[in-house]
């Protein structure tokens, strides 16, 4: 008789050969979420993998789990249809930006209004990898890259804010520039009861290096980014610096100047309004620090509860259906 | 005061006989056409008579009233005797205004029986419809009998004191039309009176009122003494018990039936689309079974979420029409690649685009089997008439999970709406779908093959020591692993198209309705079955040497086929499209046949096969007393 083993980082490694380009961001994630599994207690048959086409998709090849790498935006329809029926696994859907926010714009939505119980991994370089260097939905204005010669003349997406705006329960964002960060933040989106959306701020050191590197470079951090903390007040720059949101726009205020009082910074709740975690996600470098952490958890009810309560109910006063009753209902008559 | 009415029009008043009988109601969409021959076809079925259906009716929920536009009719046969189509011109036309009359007139036999609700034949509908003269005050109808009727005003003294406003008053006049009919055709109320109630259970007083006007309208025949009274017998069909049943209805039951059959939970993954919503709106009621249904955002998601039902152990289906299937073939493209089992009924209506919504064809065969992205084979399956769609149903369905593949179902416009009865199975009988996973982790590889289907196993996420991944890019054979390999590239190409073949080893022998030789045999698929049918079955009568085959099976084709086809001098195919099967037949049998088409979005008529299966027939024996010799003695025995 086997013992049972306490898995590890490696269980959840599957034989395949890792393809990425060397020094991807990619990388980093892979190794965090391969960390991360064994401490969830879900036996690795119960994970699933979904992904759907670019770079991020490739992530279900390289997690000894069930997976299923689909088609270019369509992996949170793929897995909303394997939720709903095997509400017993747990499904994890890895994207990117052009698969999420371009061309699966429409299941993205979908997927966090009706809270699936996804988890959902949006790998954001802000550019197209796999095809070699498009601009991509998050791509900022006056990109150039090989499509956009004379520069993007597109709004890029915000996807916290698209994602808050889809009625999402669950909204964070790390980065690949801070593992333990990224470990803590992906805990949150395991523990949650729902669809949980992360943001993850990935480079792409072939066609957009260093895109992150004003803001999210260990030199600098301290300075541009503010770490969103329930209960705590938003301090950065040592806490030298705080931000408090007037009339829904956020704001910076310097507590080394003369009056600045610490009251005046935000105390942040992640169960707030949405409202709240909308203004948060406007802080854009390099004006405002950019934040990272949870900026919204609260419990919605579940989609394939919703769904198995009302097949409880009608089972209640119908009884398990009986297919020669359901045949023969109606007006029948009989020919002898 | 409510007066007692007998079930059968009172003795000593003459009743015809007759064996069958096409009637049409036509009307403004807002005229509750649809509902009237509804009722009046549900009355017919529990009478006992067969009978099809063929509603008609706008793309536009409220075309402006009056117009050629909004008109919406619903025709139907019934008979004591087997029927096989809907009929192809109505005997009898109920047309409630004029713009209904302008657009059925040319339909109605001559000598045929018109039924006109004068109250509506104002000068500004008379405009509407087009009429420069009113048709009622010419020569203009003088070869049908005419009964003239002011079914609104008729209808509205019968409603006096209601309470109901006029506008409420003016929507029972369908009522009244039934009333009529139903008494015309010796009917009795009571079903209906019953009906009228539970449906209408929350407003009574619209109940009443629609009570009223029914009654109103079997008085009027009753003391009018204006008609002659008609009798259909109840057919000979065969004995068990009935109900009547429309393709959609039939599809929908079909999914649930694999459900139990096979034990597996079924989900459906569709999006609203005409004419193929009533499949949703019939199986979203059946909680009660293992079945759930997912209104999707869009036909992307509705097949992408049901394959994601199908990897997860489940069996996904989705229901849909071509524009939809034109959304969804990456994702059966994927199904595919993963070797996943993944139904997808497509009811088809006319396109390209949005087309005719409302409207029926066959256009979409090729789409079926070719519309993807490199080489993609599925099966193909359709259904011949609104009951096979259940028992197509459960055999697409037992091929997907049998060979592990999509498959495709095609029904049709004409057969989701049209109604027939349908002698109920006995669940029992029933054949049940074997469903088998893999549990065994010792020697599992994802993409081993069976010996005889080739199909891959199935496994369960959740299954301890099984875990794999799978996707849309190439497959190494067996391992399952990506692979770019041009000659394991070549391979899988071959297999999975060997795999799709092989479902031609498990199908049933085809079943020739007609002589095992002859001169003409007539290929058909789909809902021209009972069409083709009645044509076959009047030249026969004639003497004609004709057969008809009905396929079943598209992708592959029956493995018989290529036989039968030998057998035949020549080979025809009707098809509601410009000649998709004959296209296939052609290619793949190297055979002569040629196509018999119609892309009016209305069905073949009988009469319209018989003309043209005819002038097949004449140009051979034109061509044989020209030519060969060796081939008159056959011919002659089939001419005229």
């Amino acid at each position: 008789m086997i013992e049972a083993v306490k898995p590890t980082r490696k269980d959840f490694q599957s034989d395949q050969e890792v393809r990425w380009c060397p020094g991807c961001g990619d990388y980093v994630i892979l190794a965090q979420v391969q960390k991360l599994m064994p401490e969830l207690g879900i036996p690795r048959e119960n994970i699933v993998f979904i992904s759907g086409i670019g770079c991020s998709s490739r992530f279900p090849y390289y997690m000894n789990t069930y997976g299923f790498h689909t088609i270019h935006g369509r992996a949170p329809a793929i897995a909303t249809g394997l939720k709903t029926t095997r509400p017993d696994l747990s499904v994890w859907v890895v994207t990117g930006d052009g698969d999420a926010l371009s061309i699966g714009g429409n299941h993205f939505i979908h997927a966090l209004r009706r809270n699936v119980d996804l988890k959902i991994l949006l790998f954001n370089n802000r550019i197209y990898g796999l095809t070699k260097g498009q601009a991509s939905p998050t791509s900022e204005i006056g990109k150039k890259a090989k499509s956009t010669p004379y520069g993007t003349i597109d709004e890029p997406f915000n996807p916290i804010r698209l994602a808050l705006g889809s009625g999402a329960g669950f909204v964070a964002r790390t980065s690949d520039a801070d593992t333990a960060h990224m470990t803590e933040v992906l805990r949150r989106v395991a523990a949650h009861k729902g669809t949980a959306f992360v943001e993850i701020l990935q480079n792409c050191n072939v066609f957009n290096d260093e895109a992150f590197d004003s803001f999210y470079a260990k030199n600098v951090r301290e300075e541009k980014m503010v770490r969103l903390e329930h209960g705590k007040p938003l301090l950065f720059a040592n806490g030298k610096k705080g931000i408090s949101v007037v009339d829904g726009e956020p704001k910076v205020v310097d507590l080394e100047r003369p009056g600045a009082r610490v009251e005046d910074v935000m105390v942040w709740n992640e169960k707030a309004r949405a409202s709240a975690a909308f203004a948060l996600a406007s802080c854009v470098a390099p004006d405002l620090p950019e934040p990272v952490g949870v900026f919204r958890a609260v419990e919605r009810a579940l989609h394939h509860e919703l769904e198995a309560a009302q097949h409880e109910a009608l089972r209640k006063k119908l009884g398990q259906g009986d297919l020669s009753k359901l045949l023969c209902a109606g007006d029948t008559w009989v020919i002898a | 005061m409510e007066t007692v009415i007998p079930s059968h029009p009172p003795t000593g008043r003459t009743r015809q006989e007759v064996e069958a009988v096409t009637i049409r109601f036509c009307g403004d969409s807002g005229d509750g056409m649809q509902f009237t021959g509804s009722e009046f076809t549900r009355v017919s079925a529990l009478a006992g008579n067969d009978l099809q259906t063929l509603p008609d009716f706008p793309a536009e929920i409220r075309a402006p009233t009056g117009t050629l536009a909004g008109v919406s009719g619903f025709q139907v046969q019934f008979s004591s005797e087997p029927v096989f189509t809907p009929g192809d011109q109505p005997a009898v036309l109920v047309a409630m205004n004029p713009a209904a009359l302008k657009s059925n007139l040319a339909d109605l036999v001559h000598g045929g029986m018109l039924i006109l609700n004068t109250g509506a034949f104002t000068e500004q509908n008379l405009t509407k419809a087009g009429y420069a003269k009113n048709p009622l005050e010419d020569d203009s109808l003088s070869r049908y009998r005419v009964h003239s009727i002011d079914i609104s005003k008729l209808t509205a003294t019968a409603l006096e004191g209601s309470g109901l406003s006029s506008r409420e008053v003016g929507r029972a006049k369908n009522m009244f039309a039934l009333g009529l009919m139903l008494w015309m055709y010796s009917r009795p109320i009571e079903a209906t009176i019953k009906f009228i109630h539970s449906k209408f259970g929350k407003m009574p007083e619209i109940a009443a009122a629609n009570e009223n006007a029914l009654r109103a309208g079997w008085n009027f025949g009753e003391t009018t003494e204006l008609f002659q009274t008609y009798v259909v017998k109840p057919a000979k069909l065969p004995p068990g018990r009935y109900r009547s049943i429309s393709g959609n209805e039939s599809t929908a039951l079909g999914i649930v039936a694999v459900s139990e059959l096979s034990g597996l939970t079924v989900f459906l993954g569709t999006y609203p689309i005409t004419p193929a919503s009533d499949v949703l709106h019939e199986l979203s009621k059946h909680k009660n079974f293992n079945v759930i249904t997912f209104q999707a955002e869009d036909e992307i998601a509705a097949v992408g979420a049901a394959l994601g039902a199908s990897f997860g152990g489940n069996l996904g289906v989705t229901s849909t029409s071509g524009p939809g299937v034109a959304l969804m073939q990456e994702t059966i493209s994927l199904g595919i690649m993963a070797e996943l089992p993944l139904l997808i009924v497509n009811i088809q209506r006319g396109g390209p685009s949005t087309g005719l919504p409302t409207k029926t064809e066959q256009a979409d065969l090729m789409q079926a089997i070719f519309g993807r992205n490199g080489e993609a084979p599925v099966p193909v399956v359709a259904a011949s008439g609104p009951a096979d769609c259940f028992d197509s149903v459960i055999e697409a369905a037992r091929i997907a999970i049998a060979h592990m593949t999509p498959v495709i179902l095609l029904t049709d416009g004409f057969i989701a709406n049209g109604q027939e009865p349908w002698l109920i199975p006995d669940v029992a009988k029933l054949p049940r779908l074997d469903v088998k996973f893999r549990t065994d982790p010792v020697g599992f590889h994802a993409y081993s093959r069976d010996e005889k289907t080739l199909g891959r196993p199935w496994v369960r996420p959740g299954t301890p020591g099984l875990e794999h991944r799978i996707g849309g890019l190439e497959k190494q054979n067996i391992t399952g692993n990506i692979s770019y390999d041009p000659e394991n590239h070549e391979n899988m190409v071959r297999l999975r198209a060997e795999k799709v073949a092989r479902v031609a080893n498990d199908i049933p022998p085809l079943v020739v309705d007609g002589p095992s030789t002859g001169e003409l045999l007539v290929v058909g698929w789909g809902s021209t079955a009972g069409t083709i049918q009645q044509a076959v079955a009047e030249l026969r009568e004639r003497g004609r040497s004709i057969a008809h085959v009905h396929l079943r099976h598209l992708n592959p084709l029956p493995s018989d086929l290529g036989d039968i086809l030998k057998r035949y001098k020549k080979v025809v195919i009707p098809e509601m499209n410009m000649g998709q099967l004959l296209m296939l037949v052609r290619s793949r049998y190297l055979v002569d046949a040629r196509g018999i088409n119609k892309i009016k979005g209305k069905p073949f008529r009988v009469s319209e096969l018989v003309a043209a299966f005819e002038e097949q027939l004449l140009s051979m024996q034109s061509v044989s007393t020209q030519g060969d010799s060796t081939q008159g003695k056959s011919t002659k025995g089939a001419a005229r």
